[in-house]
């Protein structure tokens, strides 16, 4: 079957679409947070002794239980306010930044979907649609985040900032709609590729979750220098870090299934189920990391901010998988579609 | 030496080997690698100096085979053993043991509530039992004073799915070694019209773990190679690579028909066979004078990716005197495209197959070595024991004449396909540790281990026995998550179903956190 080039065109123009709504929600979110009052009382409360108070709250019953994590207000100092703020300029800034997110990732959505019907298979076979993909899993994953906690709806601003880099990204990435190579004609490309992509798309969530903790822990300490002032409206340092090891606990999995999955397509397409190519070499490498995330957290001295730099090094392999393996290391996964 | 073992085994020495494992791995996506691709290891070092001999004496070009990459991973495997034989042994016992005594003061507890019930203590303690089970185990202590208390835990399955995790991984690296010593490949190209069987000889290269008798492998023979057919699009682009071949698995069975394609392998019992490469095989007849005609199809190696390819015949003399032989080395190009004489393929679908011939007379191999089937001996060539006489690019059915009067005829071609034979008796074993391995993360990721514990004393208050004070306290064991909530879900269950709450005492529910 030949390549539908009227979808794929109109594909194209769901992708500038897309971008710009996402453009306009990312200034309505700037809007509230710049506007909106959730988060400045916080600001005025000492931030350090209402997440060190209730760490010593908690008895510890059952001898040899592992420590209990401090029962600070989930979702941070932020909430409190949210639930007094009126209907000020803020909240109507983030309404509108909401609606926009959900009609971006509609024409997201259809863009990825209607290239897939233009090409006439699964819509991630090359670094343009895949970076697509990570892009939708991302956004979706903000959205749910956001219908299941409402209040951190003020956080949009550093949720969709990652999105639009993501898609300007799949622009320069950008591959005609073309077929795919014999080897990448198998049920599998569906079942690996999206696993990996949803999987990534998560622990992208959970480096940015990261990154906001360190800048939050920082403040908490107490530090007042320009950049850790920022954290002054983040959520407590204990529930971002609770939210980071949460999104790996839920990624992993699922990335080691991509992973299994991706061993049992190359045996049946390379004749091996491992051989050490850079892609496989690098999604073990990563893998290792996000294994030794998970033990760090659970091992005195490294919980907090050690555990939160290891979870950092291990987005950075992922990462490092995705370009520098794709495009400047050759190996039987060189699939960029660039040339 | 326990210190040391201790050490070995804690939880802090894994992080650490898991970074050492994460870090050991690097070089080998970034430096050649001499089990992927040895001649690119030989140029690495080549051009690298005494740094590319220190590497190759380091074990550099095949970190996955090198001494500390596996001291690294040895390592780890014991730690894990001595971490997890002793973890099973407590889970064992857990499973056994019933839930832990409730503490003295439930109210000092994270999260705790009070109410009022109908009902002796004894009553309330079976039917709260009876409510929590199957997904809570249940204990009930009389604490004397009419007092009785129940403690309740679930979330054992999440252990359970850590050691599952675990024991599967060690289970999987041990057939992954295994694997190793127990399985086979043999790779070769086939010609079309041609075939071989699974006998190590057979194979162009051919590898073996230690524990494989190469007497006496399989039963299979792939007959004949009927037709390998590449299809293109209008862009150039391949759509589809397939190979139509004829095997049998035994002596005696009849002969069955298969087509490979690419992600599709011909599956026997315990072999593989996989289409790896394709390439075409031209055909040339040579007609010495006063000789019967001699025809040679060889498969010819592709250079770039529209197949321009190289490949060498090679005709021994006539005679016992060596000094006749005759050998041509060519470049095939299946779309020919010529430029001064020079043939290159402008596309791989051979719409255009032109045949360019370099012939050569004199003594083919003069040192005897094993030589290159895709090349003439340079070194023959060289040394001036094989002499240039004349060269030609052919279309099929054209001929070139030698000066000693030999015609050589460019017959047509064939295409010919790379097929490897693979046998891994481990993999089917290795599949189901991967599944468990996957199993086990979810049970060790998703399930919550929670304590509750119930202490339900007579009230003094009211008419002896007929009401009872309920203190409930619980604790999030693992992933505290949204425990609160969940806490004041169960006991609000427990309260709705205990009968009339009656009159709460203390705090109201759910307001228990300080």
């Amino acid at each position: 079957m030949a390549i539908n080039t009227g979808l794929a065109s109109l594909s194209e123009g769901l992708w500038t679409a897309a971008t710009g709504t996402y453009l306009l929600a990312m200034v309505a979110y700037t809007g509230e947070y710049a506007f909106g009052r959730t988060g400045r009382i916080a600001a005025t409360l000492p931030a350090p002794a209402s997440v060190r108070e209730p760490a010593r709250e908690p008895a510890l019953v059952g001898a040899g239980g592992p420590p209990v994590a401090p029962p600070a207000n989930p979702y941070g100092a932020g909430v409190v306010s949210s639930s007094r703020g009126g209907a000020d300029s803020g909240q109507r800034w983030g309404r509108w930044a909401v609606a926009l997110t959900i009609l971006g990732l509609a024409l997201h959505l259809a863009c990825v979907a209607i290239r897939g019907i233009a090409v006439d298979r699964a819509p991630w076979g090359n670094m343009y649609e895949f970076t697509l993909v990570v892009g939708l899993v991302a956004t979706l994953a903000w959205l749910i985040t956001l219908w299941r906690m409402p209040q951190l709806r003020y956080l949009g601003l550093f949720v969709m900032l990652p999105v639009l880099v993501v898609m300007f990204l799949a622009g320069t990435l950008y591959t005609k709609a073309s077929k795919l190579v014999p080897a990448l004609q198998s049920y599998w490309l569906a079942i690996h590729v999206s696993s990996v992509a949803v999987a990534e798309g998560i622990l992208l969530t959970s480096a940015a979750l990261t990154m906001m903790y360190l800048v939050r822990i920082r403040y908490e300490k107490g530090s007042l220098r320009r950049f850790t002032t920022l954290g002054s409206r983040l959520p407590a340092a204990a529930s971002l870090d609770k939210a980071a090891y949460r999104a790996v606990a839920f990624a992993f999995p699922i990335y080691t299934a991509g992973v299994i999955f991706g061993a049992i397509w190359a045996e049946a397409a390379w004749g091996r189920y491992w051989g050490w190519d850079p892609k496989e070499t690098w999604a073990f490498i990563a893998w290792v990391i996000y294994a030794m995330y998970l033990h760090a957290r659970a091992t005195a001295g490294w919980r907090g901010g050690r555990a939160a730099y290891v979870n950092l090094l291990g987005f950075g392999a992922m990462t490092f998988n995705f370009f520098v393996v794709n495009l400047v290391i050759s190996g039987l996964h060189s699939y960029a579609g660039l040339n | 030496m326990r210190m040391l073992w201790r050490r070995l085994t804690s939880m802090r020495t894994a992080v650490v080997l898991l970074f050492l494992l994460a870090l050991a791995s690097v070089p080998g996506s970034l430096l050649p690698q001499r089990p992927l691709n040895p001649s690119k290891v030989d140029a690495y070092v080549a051009s690298h100096g005494w740094w590319g001999h220190l590497l190759d004496k380091l074990g550099a070009y095949d970190v996955f085979g090198s001494f500390w990459f596996s001291a690294v991973y040895l390592l780890l495997f014991v730690s894990l053993i001595g971490c997890l034989i002793p973890r099973i042994a407590v889970y064992a016992r857990a499973l056994r043991s019933k839930p832990i005594k409730a503490p003295r003061h439930l109210g000092r507890l994270a999260e705790h509530a009070d109410f009022v019930s109908a009902g002796t203590p004894a009553e309330l303690a079976s039917k709260v039992s009876g409510m929590l089970r199957p997904r809570w185990r249940t204990a009930i202590r009389d604490e004397g004073n009419g007092t009785v208390a129940v403690s309740a835990e679930k979330g054992y399955s999440r252990e359970a799915g850590n050691l599952i995790f675990h024991v599967s991984l060690l289970a999987a690296l041990i057939l992954v070694a295994l694997g190793k010593l127990f399985s086979y490949q043999g790779s070769i190209v086939t010609v079309e019209g041609t075939g071989f069987c699974n006998r190590p000889i057979s194979y162009d290269t051919f590898h073996a773990g230690r524990m494989v008798d190469t007497g006496r492998l399989a039963n299979l023979c792939l007959d004949r190679l009927n037709s390998f057919s590449a299809s293109y699009r209008s862009d150039g682009s391949p759509s589809q690579f397939k190979a139509d071949v004829t095997y049998t698995t035994g002596l005696t069975s009849a002969p069955k028909h298969d087509v490979i394609t690419v992600n599709h392998p011909l599956r026997t019992n315990g072999d593989r066979v996989y289409l790896i490469n394709h390439g075409f095989a031209p055909t040339v007849t040579v007609t010495r004078p006063g000789q019967q005609p001699v025809s040679d199809t060889e498969a010819f190696l592709p250079e770039d990716t529209f197949f321009t390819s190289e490949g060498a015949f090679s005709f021994p003399g006539p005679d016992a005197n060596p000094g006749h032989d005759l050998g041509l080395s060519g470049v095939f190009a299946p779309n020919a495209m010529i430029n001064g004489g020079i043939v290159s393929s402008m596309n791989p679908q051979p719409d255009n197959p032109v045949l360019a011939l370099l012939a050569y007379t004199g003594t083919l191999n003069p040192s005897g070595q094993p030589q290159s089937v895709y090349s003439l001996n340079q070194q023959a060539i060289a040394s001036g024991a094989l002499k240039k006489v004349a060269g030609k690019n052919l279309a099929v059915g054209q001929s070139m004449t030698l000066p000693d009067g030999t015609v050589i005829r460019y017959d047509g071609y064939k295409q010919w396909a790379s097929l490897q034979v693979s046998h891994d008796p481990t993999q089917a074993f290795l599949l189901a540790a991967a599944v468990l391995m996957v199993l086990g993360l979810l049970g060790s990721l998703a399930v919550r281990r929670r304590r509750l514990w119930l202490r339900i004393t007579p009230d003094a208050e009211g008419a002896a026995g007929e009401r009872s004070l309920v203190a409930v306290g619980g604790l999030a064991r693992s992933d505290t998550g949204n425990f609160s909530a969940e806490f004041v879900a169960v006991v609000q269950r427990l309260q709705s179903s205990l009968g009339p709450p009656g009159v709460v005492a203390g705090e109201p529910v759910g307001a228990g956190r300080d």
